[in-house]
């Protein structure tokens, strides 16, 4: 037990630092930085049950403080990721989670019994927010009954601890969160992207392909900070936090507001090194703020 | 291997209309970049890193020269960079054209994408090879480095409008050429599928841009099919440089 640790079901992290999903492939590129194993756990970009080839580009576009993507799940399908990508990963000293994706109820099921066997996976992300596909996910996650169904299913798939990843595109956070745990969710992920559209002035037309895309970086951290504290204090259940983190002051604000663990995502694309840094940073940044571990900062922030 | 690297700049001038050539210092890059590889630059506090391919690289010096064209927010920030200041960068990115020594070679660019012909054209002349360049321009006021081409061996250039050198598309200039063994294209897309399309029957190389994001090959935004439609190649690690007719344009 050191000062960075945190402990979340079926996750006794070193440090409470993990790539987001989407961010970081399946981290072969990201290990010509860095040692893998330095990080506290890996989360995977999303599997489906079979292989899909994503949307056309453009793919991303850039905002003010951000970026709007819309890549489209594109992942070679859950046996390759389970032949080619997880045993590379399982090389590194750090926890796998994978993140799985969807268009039906069976497919989620699959796709978690694929994972399931593996015996190197160590968490699921259940990925019912995904905005930039039709049959993705989002419509198990912006409506509190499918989300719940669905969270059952995986639950009922695997062995798994499953991390249930929320939906911002939401009016209601509170009771979306509230029903994954009561349909066994162990644990939950949020933010996701917030829907959103940039249109290129001298053609009028949308800058992505998709139109629409997930909006993420500094830009969405605000509203990320604000669901994880009203959330937080409504459920039993661990939150892993995300959206816009850059540093390890960011860390620590998701950390008062109530995550156990973050994800840093869109950072990862200007500084490649962006997790590492944070995993050096965070202990001079728990001193200057009076804390001994990141336990002691866990939901401590002051809202009278 | 790709570093994050700090770029002294040590020259900035505009050499055409919109477009800045930039002399960078950097030993690491400048000894290992090879033609057609690109640098992923901070601008500011930009979410996302400029592509910008590297236009040439001079090891004794320790200097990688740049050219870009002002074409949003970020590339016009980077045209008011000062001497003296540093510049944050992640490179070489990239895989570089494959390179056939005692050849002749036809480089065939279009707008933004004739610097890394530059880099291309001395290397192989270096390599034995004779070059020959065809260089379109959109008008007068666009057109850069001709006389660096012409040090090279002979060369075309090609204005939309006719205002400077010959008038049309570089497809009109390059039927008239039919000894070289390779060609090597870069510049916009419907550019580089009229010469794929022009010279199908040829050897070549095409290098293409698309809007990117992580840069080394993560997050799959840069993507473009493969000529059968059934997969896609990652553009900032599978490329820039993609044999002509392994992907569809």
């Amino acid at each position: 037990m050191t000062r960075l640790t945190t402990e979340l079901p079926g996750l006794a992290l070193k440090n409470p630092i993990m790539p987001a999903s989407g961010c970081f492939g399946f981290g072969r590129e990201y290990s010509d930085f860095y040692d893998l194993g330095k990080l506290g756990a890996v989360i995977m970009k999303a599997a489906t049950g079979n292989e899909r080839l994503g949307n056309p580009t453009p793919r991303v576009a850039e905002t003010s403080s951000g970026m709007l993507n819309a890549i489209g799940l594109q992942n070679p399908g859950v046996d390759k990721i389970i032949a080619n990508e997880v045993p590379f990963l399982a090389q590194f000293d750090t926890k796998i989670i994978a993140n799985i994706a969807g268009s039906t109820l069976e497919e989620y099921e699959y796709v978690a019994q694929a994972f399931n066997q593996t015996n190197k996976v160590h968490a699921l992300e259940l990925n019912i927010s995904c905005p930039n596909v039709k049959e993705g996910g989002i419509q198990f996650g912006t409506d509190p009954t499918m989300a719940s169904r669905v969270t059952e299913v995986v639950k009922k798939a695997s062995n798994l601890p499953v991390y249930v990843k929320l939906s911002p595109n939401v009016t209601d956070i509170v009771s979306i969160a509230k029903a994954v745990e009561a349909a066994g969710a162990d644990g939950l992920s949020m933010i996701n992207t917030l829907t959103g559209m940039q249109i290129h002035l001298p053609s009028r037309r949308p800058i992505i392909a998709n139109k629409t895309g997930g909006l993420s970086g500094p830009a969405i951290k605000p509203v990320a900070v604000r669901m994880i504290y009203e959330v937080s204090k409504q459920v039993q259940i661990p939150i892993i936090g995300m959206g816009g983190i850059k540093n390890a002051e960011d860390v620590l604000e998701f950390l008062l507001a109530g995550a156990s663990a973050v994800a840093v995502g869109t950072a990862n694309f200007q500084n490649p090194f962006v997790c590492s840094e944070i995993i050096n940073e965070l202990p001079q940044v728990l001193d200057k703020y009076g804390f001994n571990s990141v336990q002691d900062a866990i939901g401590k922030g002051i809202v009278a | 291997m790709i570093r994050k690297v700090g770029m002294k700049i040590i020259s900035i001038r505009c050499i055409a209309q919109d477009t800045f050539e930039m002399i960078l210092e950097n030993n690491f890059i400048s000894n290992y970049a090879v033609p057609g590889q690109f640098l992923h630059l901070q601008v500011g506090e930009h979410s996302l890193r400029r592509p910008i391919s590297i236009t040439d690289c001079d090891p004794s010096r320790s200097t990688v020269t740049i050219i870009f064209k002002i074409n949003g927010q970020g590339t016009r920030e980077l045209s008011a960079y000062q001497v003296g200041q540093y510049l944050n960068v992640l490179g070489p990115m990239g895989n570089g054209f494959p390179l056939h020594a005692n050849s002749t070679a036809l480089l065939i660019g279009g707008g933004i994408g004739v610097p890394p012909l530059y880099y291309l054209g001395k290397t192989l002349r270096e390599m034995g090879c004779t070059i020959i360049s065809v260089l379109g321009f959109q008008d007068k006021n666009h057109v850069f480095y001709e006389n660096e081409f012409k040090n090279l061996g002979k060369n075309f250039i090609v204005t939309n409008n006719g205002s400077y050198g010959e008038s049309g598309l570089v497809t009109d200039v390059i039927n008239h050429v039919h000894h070289f063994d390779y060609y090597y294209s870069c510049g916009p897309i419907p550019m580089l599928r009229a010469v794929s399309q022009e010279l199908k029957e040829r050897r070549g190389y095409i290098s293409i841009e698309e809007r990117m994001g992580c840069g080394v090959g993560a997050c799959y935004a840069c993507v473009v099919p493969t000529k059968d439609g059934t997969n896609y190649k990652k553009i900032c690690k599978d490329g820039p440089v993609f044999v002509a007719g392994e992907v569809k344009l």
